[in-house]
């Protein structure tokens, strides 16, 4: 067969998909009340950013509690962007998410270079380090309204804009992490000093998997303050980082597919649980301790969603 | 300058909060290479006990310094209660996994207590009796040093002693440096690492407690949350005095509380939490072992 | 096509065949029935964290105007029906509470916030979904600058930041003037500018302008600096709990300063947090309870029926005016639309609140008396009461 019809062939289902999705959208947009779908996008939003995070923890084991700090970053950036550009149309919108996806990926590299030789715990608190400096940061930067948010962000990204988003970061990063040259980072999770002594450059696959986690994160932020239209620090603290950690340790660490619905389940649930709003975090954290206990290795155990059933043993 | 001996006294009367705070992460990461994210919260555990022990026993109503002591010590027994609970159900289970699961279980930990706290709580800010009424106790260099801050001082000094103590001048502490130094040798010595590491929770559990309730006292305003950003201070201030090591932790805690109030004072307030995190990447990227810790290599 | 190859693949099938299986749940759960017989107004406010007695205070005073509405027949024929959200006294929240109130309550106009920060967060929602939104106590400008369905029940800090500014020079006598901001509420920033434009035209000197944040607990820091300069008086233009702890901590330094303030000093908890240290203190307020005027006692009177006995603050009057207010510009607008409300809204002119002779401005904020109190036995005292353009 041709490389061209067996590109074809590999990709059609992708193709059938976004087609999908895109139809899906123009139509619930007219069915659903706006409250609901409000969820949808919210679910598409915490999908990129789950993935995003599952490449820097779950593939490449660097544990990062600072993915809020990249958030807040290209939330920041790219709302910047279209206020301080007087930009309202649809078409501003990539423009401004690559401004946001862009910032945080230099965040990303300022972060990755200076942690590349802190291990673990260390890691993980100079991680949360950088999250909350960058947070008192923007803080304090009058600019963007400092301690007082900023609004009146163009309302621009809705469930198209998001879900294509997604599409693209769960394609993006897979295509990344499943090539030959992807299986670095794994080793790089496995054990750092052996993958060196087998010829890895562990500094490159490293900071490759902080810029590009960054620079997706930072895009959902572009793609949250264009949906929401108001931003406050408040939102990006310790706690939103942990809600994705616990997303990405729900799905399972290293399992893309499987933190997507983890993504999706634990953004419904606060919802369902509205009622009983005070109840709703601790449950969270009697989640996230219980899946420590008894399975760590999370829903998916490792392993991506597959027609196979899912199995105990943990992949890789 | 009289301004700069007032703002000391001011800084040194968190620092030695944090010291206390800083104490309880030092002691566990030595014997489990643990950071106990839980541990601000235990803290906080501590003042809302001593809160609801001051009504409960009527001190609140008859204000007496007694009173405050009985109440500290009481809450102190019940964080170390709690402290060896956490230990017990969420970190023993975890020992033989990799860091990362024990690091999150921290969290979720860490998330329970604060939640939790404001479902049982209440997250509406409570106000801690004034069990000992604010006044001046002494002039110094032209700072007021009032008796509140003359208690954390003597207990927080008190505190110290007994722990250096315990920790040098007993077999318990000794099994406990022993622990620290390598565990399995430890356990190969006859020391039952369990009990050890149960105690280790216990005593850094009743620090926090302490450190809570004087707390309560000198600034009234405590609720649930109040743990998280203490915490976050109290151990970076145990990083940058060298993790597990002890006079380490309460310098690291006394710089922690100085720095704070003089960026504060004579920078912006709002960069006052900042502070922490920069002396933290400062010191994680420059001399990761602190001004006191030792280096050690990595065993492949 | 090759099976193992699919199954390979599956990921993609799944991620679809999962997305449309939620789609469709929340299709399903859609449905979601338009009622029509009652008429739906919002409410939003802090009913819990820092600020909790703003949102609880106006939340009784609207629950009494509600009574006495539906009491007489509720409007246009139909019962009424506030749904109220809490936004925990944080900005971000009011954005969720008021989208909720708009999109799955469907409500036909919103009454909130005291906070101004909260009310600015909230009110670009309200305008761009064409939702009158009338603000109780919200007296930063701004606020209503957002949009012409925006409305407020008060008067605007440029008048309170100048009226105490007035007071302290030439009643108080103060030449030497500190100011303490929370910089992380709209209100607070406003309010120092322009008590300080005022002050500094009336001759009097800032000799010292330090910050908080609200939920700050420590402000020695911030103390010990005002304490070297020696000031006369001390304007803290902030929220009550760090208001209080702040006048706390001062006294404990030796800083024996009047303090000053604003309405946001006004809530029961004030004195009891405060205790001694708030003795003294004058503030600027929407209303004093001390005020004869008889509609002012007749809402004491029920206020005390309805709540055991608790002296309503001023937020509770506004409130209650706000809710009145909302309730009569629908019945003049004779109809639940958001274009008809506010043009009522507009029109309001004369109307009879209990915390004065209320008429919207064409900036669509009230031209109303403020009034000084101050904390004497830990009660707030009247003082003296200065009508709008002194």
């Amino acid at each position: 067969m041709s490389g061209l019809a067996f590109m074809v062939r590999r990709n059609a289902p992708l193709a059938l998909v976004l087609v999908g999705l895109g139809l899906l959208g123009v139509g619930l947009d007219r069915w659903l009340n706006a409250y609901y779908l409000q969820i949808v996008v919210l679910i598409g939003i915490n999908i990129i950013l789950a993935v995003s995070l599952n490449l820097i923890n779950g593939i490449t084991g660097q544990f990062s509690l600072g993915h809020a700090g990249f958030l807040a970053i290209g939330a920041y950036v790219s709302a910047a962007t279209t206020r301080f550009a007087g930009l309202s149309s649809e078409a501003a919108l990539p423009v401004a998410l690559l401004a946001g996806g862009g910032a945080a990926a230099v965040a990303g590299l300022a972060v990755g270079i200076p942690t590349l030789r802190l291990r673990g715990d260390y890691l993980a608190i100079a991680t949360l380090g950088f999250g909350e400096i960058i947070r008192v940061v923007i803080l304090n930067t009058e600019a963007v309204g400092g301690a007082r948010g900023m609004g009146g962000i163009p309302i621009l990204a809705g469930f198209g804009s998001v879900y294509a988003c997604a599409a693209l970061c769960l394609v993006m990063i897979w295509r990344l992490v499943y090539s030959p040259r992807g299986t670095a980072f794994f080793a790089i999770r496995e054990d750092e000093v052996a993958a060196a002594a087998m010829g890895i450059d562990t500094t490159r696959y490293k900071i490759l998997a902080f810029t590009v986690g960054a620079f997706w994160a930072g895009l959902a932020g572009g793609l949250l303050a264009h949906f929401i239209g108001y931003l406050h620090t408040n939102s990006f603290t310790f706690l939103r980082s942990v809600e994705i950690v616990v997303m990405v340790v729900l799905g399972g660490l290293g399992s893309l597919t499987g933190c997507a619905l983890a993504a999706a389940i634990l953004t419904i649930l606060p919802e369902l649980l509205r009622f009983g709003a005070e109840y709703r975090m601790v449950i969270y954290s009697l989640l996230l301790i219980a899946i420590m206990l008894t399975r760590p290795s999370g829903l998916m155990g490792g392993r991506e969603i597959s027609w196979r059933s899912w199995s105990s043993t943990p992949a890789r | 300058m009289d301004q700069l001996a007032q703002q000391l006294v001011n800084g040194l009367a968190w620092g030695s909060i944090y010291a206390l705070i800083a104490l309880g992460y030092t002691m566990v990461y030595g014997v489990l290479r643990l950071i106990n994210f839980a541990h601000g919260d235990v803290y906080m555990v501590g003042a809302m006990s001593a809160f609801y022990l001051a009504h409960a026993l009527g001190f609140a109503a008859a204000p007496s310094l007694p009173g405050f002591v009985i109440v500290m010590a009481l809450s102190m027994v019940v964080c170390a209660l709690l402290g060896a609970l956490i230990e017990r159900a969420a970190y023993r289970p975890l020992r033989r996994q990799p860091r990362w699961a024990m690091l999150t279980t921290a969290i979720g930990v860490s998330m329970l207590l604060e939640f939790g706290g404001q479902a049982v709580f209440g997250a509406d800010p409570k106000f801690f009796p004034q069990l000992i009424e604010s006044a001046p106790a002494f002039r110094i260099a032209g700072a007021v040093v009032t008796n509140i801050d003359l208690l954390i001082f003597t207990v927080s000094l008190l505190l110290m002693l007994g722990l250096r103590w315990f920790v040098y001048r007993t077999r318990a502490g000794m099994a406990l440096r022993a622990v620290s130094v390598n565990v399995d040798a430890a356990a190969l010595m006859g020391i039952n690492v369990d009990t050890i590491i149960a105690m280790t929770f216990m005593i850094g559990s009743a620090l926090a407690a302490a450190a809570g309730a004087m707390v309560g006292l000198r600034n009234p305003k405590i609720e649930p949350l109040m743990g998280l950003m203490p915490g976050i201070k109290a151990f970076v201030a145990a990083v940058l005095g060298g993790i597990g090591n002890f006079p380490g932790a309460v310098a690291g805690g006394l710089l922690m509380g100085v720095s704070e109030t003089l960026v504060a004072a004579y920078i912006s307030s709002t960069y006052r939490d900042a502070v922490a995190f920069v002396i933290l990447i400062a010191v994680l990227l420059v001399r990761p072992t602190g001004l006191f810790g030792s280096v050690t290599v990595e065993k492949v | 096509m090759n099976l193992v190859w699919l199954r390979r693949r599956g990921f993609r099938l799944g991620k679809a065949v999962g997305g449309i299986a939620v789609a469709a749940a929340l299709v399903l759960l859609a449905g979601c029935q338009q009622r029509t017989d009652e008429i739906r107004i919002g409410e939003f406010g802090s009913m819990t964290g820092g600020t909790a007695t703003f949102g609880i205070s106006t939340h009784e005073g609207i629950m009494l105007a509600l009574d006495e509405i539906n009491g007489a027949g509720g409007l246009l024929g139909k019962p009424v029906r506030v749904i109220s959200e809490d936004n925990q006294s944080k900005p971000e929240e009011s954005v969720t509470a008021v989208l909720k109130l708009i999109k799955q309550n469907e409500v036909v106009a919103v009454v909130g916030e005291v906070a101004s920060s909260r009310s600015l967060a909230a009110a670009p929602q309200c305008q761009s979904n064409h939702i009158p939104m009338l603000s109780p106590a919200s007296t930063n400008p701004k606020v209503t600058e957002v949009g012409d369905y925006i409305f407020r029940a008060c008067f605007i800090d440029p008048f309170q930041g100048s009226t105490m500014a007035r007071f302290a020079v030439e009643r108080l006598h103060a030449k030497r003037i500190a100011i303490l901001t929370d910089t992380k509420n709209d209100y607070s920033v406003g309010l120092t500018q322009f008590f300080k434009t005022t002050a500094k035209q009336l001759g009097a000197e800032i000799v010292a302008e330090e910050s908080y944040g609200e939920g700050d607990i420590e402000f020695k820091a911030q103390l010990t600096v005002i304490k070297a300069t020696n000031p006369d008086v001390v304007y803290t233009p902030g929220y009550y709990t760090e208001c209080a702890l702040i006048a706390r901590q001062a006294r404990e330094l030796g800083l024996d300063a009047t303090f000053l303030g604003g309405d946001g000093w006004d809530s029961p908890k004030t004195v009891e947090i405060g205790g001694k240290a708030v003795e003294g203190t004058y503030i600027t307020n929407h209303y004093s309870p001390e005020d004869q005027r008889p509609e002012v006692q007749k809402f004491l009177a029920d206020y005390r029926a309805k709540y055991k006995g608790k002296t309503p603050d001023a937020m509770a009057v506004l409130g209650y005016d706000a809710m009145k207010m909302m309730a009569d510009a629908i019945t003049r607008a004779g109809s639940t639309e958001g274009e008809k409300i506010r043009d009522a809204l507009a029109a309001t002119q004369n109307f009879s609140g209990v915390s004065g002779r209320i008429t919207m401005d064409p900036q669509r904020n009230a031209k109303k008396d403020i009034v000084v109190l101050q904390i004497r036995d830990g009660q707030f005292r009247f003082v003296e009461s200065i009508p709008p353009d002194a």
